[in-house]
This record gives structure tokens, sequence and C-alpha cells, in this order.
């Protein structure tokens, strides 16, 4: 036996069965807060708004909003995923159990990735009630969408590893990645900030994330695509890394 | 009988320090029932969960039918099934559901026919689509053995698999075990509840400060360390013991009513016969007698109590 598919198939269903029993939380409740952001940015301030990028404000923020959905919800699912488990304790069976710890990951964040994903194509559908959207480029919007919705799932998986109680769970998105993300151009270009700001913000990730999920919508972006595809991949490959190596020390797995 | 666990020059150390396992070397022959015996923090849980691949051990090897649990786990890990000592479930699933995800994360291909049979054994079966927060801790205990068994493992650990439970469910559990035992799984269980290791073990190991101590068949560990107790119904109330008594190590109970004399039933002067004739002498009557072999708890009782005093 190289592959337990059973194994991995069945961590897989148990955390799609959790959403699913959790339905109304795990996508009304982001469907809801995207509309009122639409009513909020797109209605009150849009009006009174010019064009950014040749592209109507309302429109524009769409990528922003999706992304912002896909950081949190991907590191929430991963996150809660594998730390309730360690909470209760039934991680004793997945440990003991015969599956790989590249099994392991690809079924938790496989999962988390899937259920982000499927909520970014909501939040895409319900846009499409208030603003006239254009995608140029499906494919890649449909990368960059299951690529960041992976690679923040891998990013939570670490956190759920890592946090030892609730507070620490919810410290890294509340504290860095929702403040990131708000300043890294989900609902501006970042030309339109001062000089200074401006370069303060290329050390911002999320920029580059933000910039080339835009570009497949509308051909434009804060950077150019290929630098935005390779800091994804880069963040991927370096939280990747960082699974790898929790498994090998067993890093707050095992004693 | 080949083993079905070798463990060789296992130790573990926890990063705070504490030295769990010392060195423990035990091979676990295929089909028995063996018994851990041993204090609280002796070690015994720490053991389990280095084989079931739960705790990584400092050093040391282990082979679960010959498979090392470490550079082979898969192998090892899909043979084995465990029932870990504190009731710890999902809550929002259903029984159905949590067995069957069980034998699929042990790589096992669905088979509702077997998981039904495990339900029916352990009277879980209509409570199959309950959720499990709804359930007794009795039949969360139930449902944590199901899932450790889904999986048709060969050998079994059971980790204070009776503490805390009531009565109907350890006589079914202990039905369960010489079924299983039946079918040729291998059964390792540690308990507090002596007389049960002393009825259901084919084996006792106990384990001590991180040590195993003492490996030995239930039935020789009870001849070799076994004592009796020779008690005697007096006629008349005695007062006080008559120094003509002073070479046996006799007891005075209940009152005066008995005398108590402890023997070790091996040795080759018991010292009863004597004993007999000097009452006889003394004109001490007698009404009625009985003998008690001790029980493997005094026994371990003993053997922790040498090794306090050894400290």
């Amino acid at each position: 036996m190289s592959f337990n598919g059973y194994g991995v198939w069945a961590i897989y269903r148990f955390e799609m069965a959790r959403a699913l029993r959790t339905l109304w939380q795990s996508l009304v409740t982001p469907v809801i807060t995207t509309s009122l952001y639409f009513v909020v940015f797109g209605g009150a301030i849009g009006s009174r708004m010019t064009e950014v990028d040749g592209v109507p404000y309302g429109a524009f923020i769409v990528p922003g909003l999706i992304m912002l959905s896909l950081f949190t919800q991907s590191i929430f699912n991963a996150s809660f995923g594998i730390y309730f488990p360690k909470f209760t304790g039934t991680i004793y069976e997945i440990l003991s159990a015969p599956v790989s710890p590249l099994e392991i990951v690809l079924a938790y964040v496989g999962a988390a990735a899937t259920k982000s994903a499927i909520l970014g194509l909501i939040i895409l559908a319900t846009a499409a009630f208030f603003v006239p959207l254009q995608i140029l480029h499906p494919f890649w919007m449909l990368a960059f969408l299951i690529l960041i919705s992976t690679t923040f799932a891998l990013f939570g998986f670490i956190i759920g590893v890592w946090a030892q109680n609730f507070e620490q769970l919810q410290f890294i998105p509340m504290l860095i990645v929702t403040p990131l993300t708000f300043l890294g151009g989900a609902f501006y270009s970042i030309e339109m900030l001062p000089e200074g700001w401006r370069t303060l913000a290329l050390f911002n990730p999320v920029v580059y994330l933000i910039s080339g999920f835009r570009w497949a919508f509308y051909g434009v972006g804060d950077v150019s695509v290929q630098i935005s595809l390779a800091a994804t991949l880069g963040f991927f490959f370096a939280c990747l890394a960082v699974v790898g190596w929790i498994f090998k020390t067993g890093y707050r797995l095992k004693n | 009988m080949p083993a079905v666990i070798s463990i060789e020059g296992l130790t573990k150390t926890y990063k705070s320090g504490h030295q769990a396992l010392k060195r423990v070397d035990l091979e676990i022959e295929k089909g028995e029932i063996f018994a851990l015996l041993g204090p609280n923090g002796a070690g015994k849980t720490t053991m389990i969960s280095i084989v079931c691949g739960i705790v990584t051990p400092s050093s040391g090897t282990i082979l679960a039918d010959g498979h090392d649990i470490q550079s082979d786990y898969r192998a090892a890990r899909a043979k084995i099934g465990l029932v870990p000592q504190e009731l710890t479930t999902d809550a929002f699933e259903t029984v159905w559901a949590t067995v069957t995800f069980s034998r699929g994360l042990f790589g096992k291909a669905p088979s509702p026919a077997h998981v039904e049979q495990i339900l029916r054994d352990l009277s879980l079966w209509d409570k199959k689509d309950a959720k499990i927060m709804t359930l007794s801790g009795g039949m969360k205990r139930r449902v944590m053995i199901a899932k450790a068994l889904s999986h048709e493992p060969e050998i079994l650990f059971l980790d204070e698999p009776t503490a805390g439970v009531d009565v109907e469910l350890r006589r079914d559990m202990w039905a369960l075990v010489r079924k299983l035992r039946d079918r040729g799984v291998t059964i390792i269980l540690t308990t507090h509840y002596i007389e049960e290791a002393e009825e259901m073990a084919d084996r006792v190991g106990v384990i001590l400060k991180g040590e195993l101590i003492l490996v030995e068949k239930t039935a020789a560990l009870m001849q070799k360390l076994g004592k009796k107790t020779l008690t005697l119904n007096l006629q008349e109330p005695l007062a006080a013991l008559p120094p003509e008594l002073a070479d046996w190590p006799l007891a005075l109970k209940n009152d005066g009513g008995e005398i108590e004399y402890v023997f070790d039933s091996n040795a080759e002067k018991t010292g009863v016969p004597s004993l007999m004739r000097r009452l006889s002498d003394l004109g001490i009557g007698f009404k009625d007698l009985s003998t008690r072999q001790s029980s493997l708890e005094d026994i371990f009782v003993d053997l922790v109590h040498q090794d306090r005093e050894a400290a």
C-alpha cells in the first residue's frame, strides 16, 4: 500500500460533512457580508468615485472582496479542521492510522481549499447581481482562485497545528491577514497611494495576490502578472516547506 | 508461538526531562491476552502510545507483526487497533459515520456488513443514527471500541478498558475480548482491576517507574509468588497468643476468635502440620478452618511495596 486513498477520502469527507452541517455559517454568512460590502463600498462610496484603472469602482473591488473571503475562510477552515481534533483529543486516531503526512495534509488542506474555492465562486455569483462583471482570463481566474485557496489553507493548517488555544487560532487571521488585505489594495489600486506609501505597499505580499487575481478579471494589475504568479507560488512552497518540517519533527502534534 | 509484537531497548524521555520508559524489552505472543499492570504514571500508556504511533520513542525498535513501526508504519499500523483511556469522540457525528470513518482512515474498503456486525456485537445497532454527544459515557466507550475494531485489526490495545464502566458493559467487554481471542486477535490491555487480569490474561507484565520488572504467565506467577492464608476459627476466644506459638508468625483476629497464619505454599516446609500438633498439645480447639490463595492484587501490592522499600 503506497497511497491510502480510503484514508484521504475519509478525512476529506469528514471535513466536508462538517461544512454541510453548518451550511448556514459556511455559506450564507459570507454572502451576506459580501452584499453589505457592495452596499457600503459599491453603492455609497462608489457612486462618488471615478473609474479605477478604467474599471467602474463597484466592479473593481470584486476580485479584492473575493480574495478577502478566500484568505479568511481558507485559514479558518483549515486551522479549525486540525486544531479541533487536537483540542478534543480525537487526533489520536489520525496519528495512529496508516496515513502519511502528505495524505493528512492533502485531505485537510484539500477540503478547506475546496470549501473556500466554492465560496469564492458563490461570492462571484452574488457580485454579478450588483455590478457588471468581466472576466478576461477565465482560466487564470480559476487558477489563481484554486492556488490561493490551497496556499492559505496550508497556511491555516500551520496555524492550527501551532495554536494552543482558541485565541491563538484567531490571532494571525485577525491581526495580520485582515490588515494586510485591507492595505493590500483590496478596495483601491496602490497607484492611488502617495509615493512613499506605494513603495511600502510593495512589501505587502497580499498586494501581489490581489493584483494577479484582478488582472485575470480586467487585464490590469498593480504589478505584472508574472510577478504575481511567482509571489503566489513562492508563498505556496514556503507553506509546504513549513508543513513538511512540522511532520518531520512532530512539532505540536506528537510528544 | 511467534511474537506478534517485539519491543527492544525501548526508552522514552519527554521534553520536560521526565523519563517515562527506562528500558523496555518485551515480546507479545500471537493470539495471547497480555495484561500490563502498574500504578498510575508507571509508563503503561506511554508504551502503548509509542507502539501505536502517537508518541515518538527516544530509542529502541518495535516490530508489529514483523513490520517496523517507524520505517514500515503503514503495514504496522494497519494491523493495530487502539482504544485509548480517555473518552475522546467526535460530538456531532453519528455512530455509523464515525465507525465508517475509522475503517476508511485505516485504509480498508467500505464494508457496511462488517460495520453492522461490530455495532451489533457491541449492542450499538439501535444507536447507529444517534449523534455521539447524545450517548451515555458507557455507550461512548462502546463506540470507541467499535472504531478500533472497524478495520479488523490483528492486534488490539485496550488502555484501561473497564475504568468507570458499569457491570453490564464490563461483562460484555470481556465476552467480546474472549470472542476476539478465539478469532486469533492478540490483545494487550492495561487495567487497575487486577482480578480481571487474573481471570482474563494469559500473561502479566508489571511496569514500575518506566521499567518492566516482571513478565510471567499468570498461572505461574500466582504459583510462584502466591501465598496462602490459613484461618482457624477457635472454639474459645483467646486473650493473647500463648508464647508456645511464637515459632509461627501468627496473628490473632476477630477479638481473639480467629488465628491467621500466612505461609508460602511453595516452601518445602509450610509449618502447617507442626502448628496443628502444637495447637493440639496446648489444647486449643477449633471448629472450622479455611485456606485462601493470595490474589494477583496481593502480589502486585507486594511488588510495588518492595520497590518502594528498595528505593
